[in-house]
């Protein structure tokens, strides 16, 4: 099954509405809780971080009976140095959206943390792709 | 714990899901930071904030969190709690500040420690 979205870079507040898609597609399909929950957070975390520093982008989700496999492809700034910003804590988020409850840099560990497989390819001024694989 | 009983500890207003009181939760988060509580992995957690904007919804989502608290007596709007009577969720609002309700709840009962490092932890 193949799922493709479109994610609004101006609309904060729809931001997670693709997540939330997918979620409950993945629980109508039977996946377990635990996986779905891991699946959930770590495209959240990529989703959000397509409206706050990207102006949105596309997402293209592949589900097999195997695994969940997502692609998020921005047009955004880039990000220099992906090393420094898979540390925890390190962020380049703005104070508004600091306020907004995100910007703690913890969203690319969290990626990390509950996917099976993170691969971030990325160049600046043209944008960065995620990649994340999660096996079911 | 009931839901009942967080309502009662906390002298709280339900603004979703009065009929679902009855409904336990096991652990509490009190953050205002949502990519911290999405670094906290648990089940049937409440999760108590002074943030207030549909990502908290969103981030409760994810989680599977269906119990939300909303302390300093604020109340979202329409639209946040719209969305989570979409997700069937349970709100409530309390009067007190955050540091407070968790140490209610946290004297009642609902420690939220399973470990030091990934019990309830107050941002």
């Amino acid at each position: 099954m193949k799922l493709n979205f479109e994610v609004d870079g101006d609309e904060f507040i729809l931001a997670g509405e693709a997540s939330s898609q997918v979620k409950k597609i993945l629980k109508q399909l039977g996946v377990s809780s635990e996986i779905i929950r891991r699946i959930a957070i770590a495209m959240y975390e990529a989703e959000i971080n397509m409206v706050i520093h990207a102006n949105g982008g596309k997402i293209e989700v592949e589900i097999t009976p195997k695994k969940v496999y997502i692609v998020l492809k921005d047009t955004g700034p880039g990000i220099p140095d992906i090393d420094l910003a898979m540390q925890e804590g390190y962020s380049t988020a703005s104070e508004e959206v600091r306020e907004l409850g995100f910007g703690a840099g913890m969203g690319l560990p969290n990626m990390k943390k509950y996917s099976d497989d993170l691969k971030i390819t990325s160049e600046v001024g043209k944008g960065t792709t995620v990649e994340i694989t999660v096996y079911i | 714990m009931k839901l009942s009983e967080v309502k009662e500890i906390l002298d709280a207003e339900v603004l979703v899901g009065e009929h679902n009181l009855d409904r336990e939760v096991y652990l509490a988060c009190g953050s205002d930071l949502m990519s911290d509580v999405l670094a906290f992995v648990k089940d049937k957690v409440l999760l108590l904030t002074g943030l207030v904007n549909p990502q908290v919804i969103r981030t409760a989502e994810m989680m599977d969190i269906k119990a939300i608290v909303f302390v300093r007596g604020k109340k979202p709007s329409e639209e946040i709690l719209k969305l989570a009577e979409e997700k069937d969720m349970i709100i409530l609002t309390t009067k007190y500040p955050l540091y407070i309700s968790c140490g209610l709840l946290y004297s009642k009962g609902l420690t939220g420690q399973e470990s030091k490092q990934e019990g309830g932890h107050e941002t």
